[in-house]
């Protein structure tokens, strides 16, 4: 057992520190198996990495589906789901054509705060669903999955929003850089520092993570459990709504079926990266990493010879490798901390 | 004590009813800093609904609420922490995901700048807390895997980092050792020196006696009385606990007591029961008494084969029982009607009859298949001689009333024939008419040479039914006392007490 003194570390220490959480980190693995996808890739074809093209599509191409895992990753902390993320993405992407093609000359960052805002209540009606009437979040969502997939629908018919219909300053957007490195990569990473910084260090982040390990006690604590979920909601919604701006900023064209299968990419994407699906743990930054391993393990897969009928069997055995590994680590943990007891 | 001042909490008359059940009638309590304050009663006498109220989990119907001579009305266990109560429940409650530090501090971390978690001034805090309290547990460890004794010691530093000026403690020493007790007993005497006002809940007599200075019983529902310790002893407060007249409630007609039926020779199972040992016969009803959570239901578990034993053996009619077989031990005659019957004994949506024919239904299929004809023929007959009230065979089980809903599993195990019936709780939740009518179709049974092992936490019931009443402690079989002898005192006294001095 660990002694109690209460030394102050010095900075070596704490270097030291910092360099051993990290290769223990549950996050630690999925950042090498991306590595080595990535250094695979490369040495079969250098351009993959070394190409202006290549490099571009390696940092831009995860970035859109970065956010949403993101927001799953929130949502899953505390023990819930959101399938409706895809649909959240395919809504606010029309909902971005429709204005710049409905109000001529509107500034892009209101185009932004509406696809955010939407969104965000989109997340809204899930939350306050899971929350008040009680139904578990993933029967909500799959039928807020169909339902705001079929306003889409309804709404876009078969329209189809190209290019020409939008400003190129917002379509700039996509392929901007800055110092090489996309503005959407840059928007994606900043999000991510913010959810990381928030669920780490601040009452209510960590309190996400205490509904998610335990919602019973998470009452008797007297934790505001309703109004948190909601917000986790709220995000998750607001996140994939910035999604959707930006797919349409990179893509430039949008029908009514932008986003279909979004919902389950960023589920695997954060349980490949750790979140465990059970609510509890796991990291934004796990989730983000998961998301860049899952697009680029496509990109990589034709480069390195595998057929492409077999990229959908090898994303399958990733997520259940990975939770074979959360299922052996939690074993192999829950032992020893019995035995530390025992002992 | 400090009679002067107003007391740390008061409450009086209380009242607390959920739907059509009364929890409490009079919950009344005063507790005064400086004093380590003892809550007694049967189980069901009210002492945990008092207990929620106070933390604010429930809401009083009726009653004074005084916390330092002012009126509360908590409508959150936040508002009551925020007040100064820190409660510590029968079971822990912890994220087990979460570091023992965080565990503590949850939804009330000191913050810097920018609401940021100030985590080495959390940490720091909890290394010195630990060390006021000696334990040696490893702050930044998630409690995943704690032992019960070390989440319970987790659950007094998070109450003394709330600074609480009250605290509640209900059956904290009901998983713990000697050598733990005893350590938080230093504790809990420390925290009264230091001004604190305590309530402890135990069924433990020797501890009370040992550790608070007023005792307060409880009695369905109601207060009863509240005593200085020096001026009372344990016999005084089993007679107040139990206080009331027991005899010829449920009379059992006399039955030829024949041959063993179950025989259980040296059950034991680490942590759950000990040295188990006795006898069940045929026409004879033995009665399992004691606490709640004395590991009753454990011991009939084990005997039907739901959980494991480490070793012992069981046999029925001279035949051995395999453990770990509940298929085994139901083919060779033995029927457990357990204690919660809309999770484990009925399936709720199905019908009656789908419900009393579900153990014999390999006996009544037709190659293979069931025909609701052989099942509704089979049914009518022990749902007739059980007398279930209800429209039909096809009402669905979750609509019956409790007792109803009882003796259609009671029927489900009758169809099989056993030679043993295990039952547990047979009269929860059961209105007082229906009551007596279990306990008459009991009686019936054992006269039909029935063996009946029947776990009761009534006393009233185990008295006016019982043979014989073994009595339960802490997983071992502290009194085995025949009907002649069993009173009230003699049962809750071998309920309560070491046996022996030594433990």
């Amino acid at each position: 057992m660990t002694t109690l003194t209460p030394t102050s570390e010095t900075l070596g220490q704490r270097v030291l520190h910092g360099l051993g959480g990290f290769a223990k980190a549950r996050e630690t693995g999925i950042l090498l198996a991306l590595v080595v996808v990535v250094v695979a890739a490369t040495a079969r074809n250098p351009g993959f990495v070394f190409s202006a093209d290549g490099f571009r599509d390696l940092l831009l191409t995860p970035s859109i589906l970065l956010l949403v895992a993101v927001g799953q990753a929130i949502v899953i902390i505390t023990r819930n789901v959101d399938l409706s993320v895809g649909s959240t993405v395919g809504l606010t992407a029309y909902l971005t054509g429709r204005l710049f093609i409905d109000v001529p000359d509107i500034p892009v960052p209101l185009v932004f705060l509406a696809g955010i805002l939407l969104g965000g209540f989109l997340g809204l009606v899930n939350g306050a669903l899971v929350a008040f009437a009680k139904v578990p979040a993933l029967v909500i969502t799959l039928g807020t999955l169909y339902a705001y997939r079929g306003i889409n629908v309804l709404w876009a018919g078969s329209d189809r929003i190209n290019a020409s219909d939008m400003p190129k300053e917002f379509l700039g957007l996509g392929t901007a850089q800055i110092l090489y490195i996309p503005v959407l990569t840059l928007i994606a990473v900043f999000v991510l520092v913010v959810a990381g910084w928030y669920l780490r260090t601040q009452r209510g982040g960590r309190e996400l993570y205490a509904i998610g390990s335990d919602p019973a006690a998470a009452h008797l604590y007297g934790l505001k459990v309703t109004q948190r979920v909601l917000t986790a909601f709220i995000l998750c919604g607001a996140l994939a709504g910035l999604a959707g701006v930006l797919f349409v900023a990179r893509y430039g064209t949008v029908n009514s079926q932008v986003g279909s299968g979004y919902e389950l990419t960023a589920v695997g994407a954060a349980v490949i990266g750790g979140v465990a699906i059970f609510g509890g743990s796991g990291t934004v930054w796990g989730a983000a990493i998961g998301a860049y391993l899952l697009f680029t393990i496509n990109r990589a897969l034709p480069i390195l010879g595998v057929q492409d009928f077999w990229q959908r069997a090898v994303v399958g055995v990733l997520i259940i490798s990975a939770i074979v590994l959360d299922r052996v680590l939690a074993v192999r943990s829950t032992r020893k901390l019995v035995e530390a007891r025992d002992n | 004590m400090s009679p002067t001042s107003a007391p740390a909490l008061e409450l009086s008359r209380i009242g607390k009813a959920f739907g059509a059940v009364i929890a409490l009638t009079n919950g009344t309590l005063e507790l005064h800093s400086g004093s380590i304050h003892a809550l007694v009663g049967e189980n069901g006498a009210g002492k945990s609904t008092l207990v929620k109220i106070i933390a604010g989990l429930y809401q009083r119907d009726s009653g004074d609420f005084l916390l330092e001579g002012e009126s509360v009305d908590f409508t959150s266990t936040a508002q009551s922490k925020a007040a100064g109560i820190a409660v510590i429940y029968q079971e822990p409650t912890l994220f087990p995901d979460l570091s023992v530090t965080e565990n503590i501090f949850m939804g009330r971390q000191p913050t810097r700048a920018l609401g940021v978690i100030d985590r080495k001034a959390m940490r720091d805090e909890v290394v010195g807390l630990f060390t006021r309290l000696g334990v040696s547990i490893d702050p930044d460890r998630p409690t995943l895997g704690l032992s019960i004794a070390d989440q319970q010691l987790i659950e007094i530093a998070k109450a003394i980092s709330l600074d609480a000026k009250v605290l509640v403690m209900d059956e904290p020493t009901a998983a713990l050792s000697g050598v733990e007790v005893e350590r938080l007993f230093a504790v809990a005497r420390s925290l009264r020196d230091e001004g604190r006002a305590l309530l402890f809940i135990s069924h433990r007599f020797d501890e009370v006696f040992d550790l608070c200075d007023t005792v307060t019983v409880m009695r369905d529902g109601a207060y009863i009385d509240t005593s200085p310790i020096a001026e009372t002893n344990v016999d005084e407060i089993v007679r107040r606990m139990v206080g009331r007249d027991v005899t010829a409630l449920f009379p059992k007609e006399d039955a030829v007591i024949g041959e063993d039926v179950l025989v259980v020779r040296g059950l034991n199972e680490p942590g759950v029961f000990h040295d188990i040992d006795f006898t069940v016969r045929s026409g004879e009803i033995v009665g399992l008494a004691g606490l709640v959570g004395a590991g009753r239901s454990e011991i009939a578990r084990a005997i039907f084969g739901v959980d494991s034993y480490s070793s012992g053996s069981v046999t029925l009619n001279g035949k051995a029982i395999p453990k770990r077989n509940p298929t085994a031990a139901m083919a060779a005659g033995i029927a457990l009607v357990p204690e919660d019957r809309r999770k484990q004994g009925l399936v709720l949506e199905t019908t009656i009859a789908g419900n009393a024919t579900l153990a014999i239904r390999n006996r009544l299929a037709r190659f293979g298949l069931l025909f609701r004809s052989a099942e509704n023929a089979a049914a009518r007959e022990w749902a007739s001689r059980l007398e279930v009230k209800a429209a039909s065979l096809d009402v669905e089980a979750g609509t019956l009333s409790g007792g109803n809903q009882q003796k259609v599993v009671l029927a489900k195990w009758l169809a099989t024939n056993p030679s043993l019936l295990i039952i547990d709780e047979p009269t929860r939740g059961i209105d007082v008419g229906t009551k007596a009518e279990v306990h008459r179709l009991l009686s019936q049974l054992a006269g039909e040479g029935l063996g009946i092992l029947m776990i009761s936490s009534e006393l009233p019931e185990v008295l006016g039914m019982a043979d014989r009443v073994l009595v339960v402690r802490e997983g071992r079989i502290t009194a085995d006392i025949p009907r002649a002898e069993a009173t009230a005192e003699s049962v809750m006294h071998a309920a309560t007490h070491d046996v022996e001095a030594t433990r």
